[in-house]
């Protein structure tokens, strides 16, 4: 028994007894399980993407990329200049990429640049940073020079809403592209599937021998740059592909929530995420793609299950209570434990 | 001594903005520095131990607001309310101190990180414990405090009991009707703490926790305990803490359950830091004058983003932009010269 804990992790290991007597709990109070694994698989979907973009910074050794909002204002601003020009479902879908990658690049590219000045330190000053730029966005919503009627308040006619409907646009193209059924669950395939593409494309990377070498600077930099290799190169290349994943991971968010969240929302967004993998077992200097199916799969699930439960044990929505704590609890963990550890 | 300048400079600039007289602003200002300071003072300890700057006073300000909390439950009348709240903050202040030193003291090396994370998670427990507990497992006498379910602490607390009794303790306002619009007696306890501080980072144990800021491993040798001295240092800040956010909360009058703790790290950190002091270096100057800064700023911001563009939520927006932006940009610039000298040692 305790090998087993110790094989597969203490967090893991107490969060999967958790889950299955909330699972068992779920079915006892009449929740039906067809509509939980549903929303899990959907929910697993929309998140994925913001937790895979700690894959590249944790390898190439920038650690827990902290910084997530940046990325995903370039994905905001790419939603919103598509909708801006009234394009609709799959074309909406790839212009807001096409908008948000090559800016989440030049973004990525002048933060990594900051990071290499401040090694050791990243986590502490990317944390404010993020917060600094969500911040300072809050001003440029209010007076950035969009038109469409759907995004500014229908009084006044300026200032961006707080949040911006999809409906007409591109909300859920992806769940419902090749969506299928069985029995009474819906797959949303087109969600899962944009997700294996990208973990696809980060494997692939990790696996030549440019991604080699990223994984050499970010776990060893001595012997590292003893092989002639340049560090500096590889961590900025390692927060680029973060930036730009958490761009994407923004874009698919939204449209299957259905609105884009701006103003305050973006602001504590990273800490899910940083969360998610550290359950899924990574640390902060190693991180894989499963830890990010792993850990998606257990986090997201716990708040799919626990909510129902809750509310009818108890009145009043808990919800986001209960992720504050098992997010930030399981950060703390991450960080309390000598050398970085796995979590 | 650059960052003070800046920002006297934008407040300079914003004040003409604002159309505000001078007399209302100094008014403001007197009682703005009375309530906040404490809150910003119990930064000082932790940074100089070389802790940097502690977000875990949110902790402290959340033992403020249990015993205000447990003092509005039982009716405790008129300024006894008070003494009694700080009397029963303090042990628990002890022990939320006695916590995060033992989880800071683990991380070493990532103290702001660790505090500032902490401070989120004991945010979700606090909410747990008064959401959810309240009513249920912990009984409340004082039904008004309770939501009209039965379950969960009421979003705002009003603190009739407690407010202004520090403010007030001793009338003035008998003395001269002018004098009463100020809050003097907070004013000389608050001058009485920053004597203290400054009068026991000289004694011996003062004297340990400067050693331990500047050279951890220097300080071992020479037989400090680092972990207890550290853990000392939380402590105090936190307890400074919770007294800090009872004297700010004293002043308000109501008091936000689920809110007023949140931003008490943020804007304390920031108006240190708007003073000129930096993660291993502050004093009760940087301190003051810091707290003066940035409610001027916060005074004048919404009102000057109201005049120049004609939107006040902007100067809302730039307030926060601005606290956190301080921050952001301390902690970036002292990493920056941190990793200059590192190589310019190696280059040698």
């Amino acid at each position: 028994m305790k090998k087993f804990v110790a094989k597969i992790g203490f967090p893991r290991f107490v969060i999967s007894i958790f889950l299955i007597i909330l699972l068992v709990l779920s079915v006892f109070l009449d929740i039906p399980l067809s509509m939980t694994i549903e929303n899990i698989l959907v929910r697993f979907g929309m998140n994925a993407i913001l937790v895979l973009a700690m894959v590249p910074a944790v390898q190439s050794g920038i650690g827990l990329n902290f910084n997530l909002p940046l990325g995903i204002i370039c994905g905001l601003i790419g939603a919103l200049i598509s909708i801006e020009f009234k394009l609709s479902g799959f074309a909406g879908f790839f212009v807001s990429l096409l908008i948000a990658v090559p800016l989440a690049i030049l973004l990525g590219y002048f933060y990594g640049r900051m990071l290499n000045r401040i090694k050791g330190q990243e986590m502490t000053v990317g944390t404010y940073i993020g917060f600094s730029v969500v911040s300072l966005m809050c001003i440029f919503w209010l007076v950035a020079p969009f038109k469409s009627p759907e995004l500014v308040w229908a009084y006044g006619g300026t200032g961006l809403r707080v949040t911006v409907s999809l409906e007409s646009s591109m909300a859920h193209v992806l769940n419902n592209f090749w969506d299928f059924n069985i029995g009474n669950i819906a797959i949303p395939t087109g969600l899962l599937l944009t997700f294996g593409i990208c973990a696809l494309l980060v494997w692939i990377y990790s696996r030549s021998k440019s991604g080699t070498t990223m994984y050499v600077a970010g776990s060893n930099e001595a012997f590292a740059l003893s092989n002639g290799i340049n560090v500096d190169r590889e961590r900025i290349v390692g927060t680029i592909m973060s930036t730009v994943l958490a761009a994407i991971g923004i874009i698919v968010y939204s449209q299957s929530f259905g609105f884009l969240q701006l103003y305050n929302a973006p602001l504590y967004a990273a800490m899910p995420a940083v969360a998610s993998v550290l359950i899924g077992g990574a640390s902060l200097n190693r991180a894989k793609i499963s830890h990010v199916i792993i850990g998606t799969l257990l986090f997201q699930s716990l708040l799919v299950v626990s909510l129902p439960v809750i509310n009818i044990m108890s009145e009043g929505s808990m919800s986001e209570v209960i992720r504050t704590i098992i997010s930030n609890g399981i950060i703390l963990y991450a960080l309390t434990r000598a050398g970085g550890e796995n979590a | 001594m650059i960052v003070p300048i800046v920002f006297l400079i934008l407040c300079i600039v914003g004040f003409f903005f604002s159309g505000l007289s001078i007399g209302f602003l100094m008014q403001e200002m007197i009682i703005r520095l009375a309530r906040n300071s404490v809150l910003v003072l119990s930064l000082i300890i932790p940074v100089i131990t070389g802790m940097g700057l502690n977000f875990g006073i949110v902790l402290g300000a959340m033992a403020g607001q249990i015993a205000l909390i447990m003092v509005t439950n039982f009716s405790i009348a008129k300024g006894w309310g008070f003494f009694l709240s700080i009397i029963i903050s303090t042990p628990i202040a002890i022990f939320f101190g006695f916590l995060v030193g033992k989880v800071l003291n683990k991380a070493k090396g990532k103290e702001m990180i660790t505090s500032m994370i902490l401070g989120f998670f004991a945010n979700g427990v606090y909410q747990l414990v008064f959401l959810l507990l309240a009513g249920t497992l912990i009984p409340f006498r004082n039904k008004e405090l309770l939501l009209s379910t039965g379950i969960g602490v009421k979003n705002t607390v009003d603190l009739a009991n407690v407010k202004g009794s520090l403010d007030h303790l001793i009338p003035f306002g008998k003395i001269h009707p002018s004098l009463g619009k100020y809050p003097i007696s907070t004013i000389l306890v608050v001058i009485g703490l920053y004597v203290l501080v400054s009068f026991f980072l000289k004694t011996k144990l003062g004297q340990e926790m400067r050693a331990v800021g500047q050279d951890m491993h220097i300080a071992e040798v020479s037989g400090i305990n680092v972990d207890k001295t550290r853990s000392m240092a939380v402590i105090i800040s936190t307890v400074l803490a919770a007294w800090g956010q009872i004297i700010f909360l004293q002043n308000i009058g109501t008091m936000n359950t689920y809110g007023s703790h949140e931003q008490v790290g943020l804007f304390a950190v920031a108006s240190l830091l708007v003073g000129g002091a930096t993660i291993d270096k502050a004093s009760w100057k940087e301190a003051l004058m810091g707290t003066f800064l940035f409610h001027l700023l916060f005074i004048i911001s919404p009102l000057a983003g109201q005049n120049l563009v004609g939107n006040a939520q902007i100067g809302e927006f730039f307030r926060v932009f601005i606290a956190y932006g301080v921050i952001g940009l301390a902690l970036l610039l002292h990493a920056w010269e941190k990793d200059k000298s590192k190589t310019s040692l190696e280059d040698i």
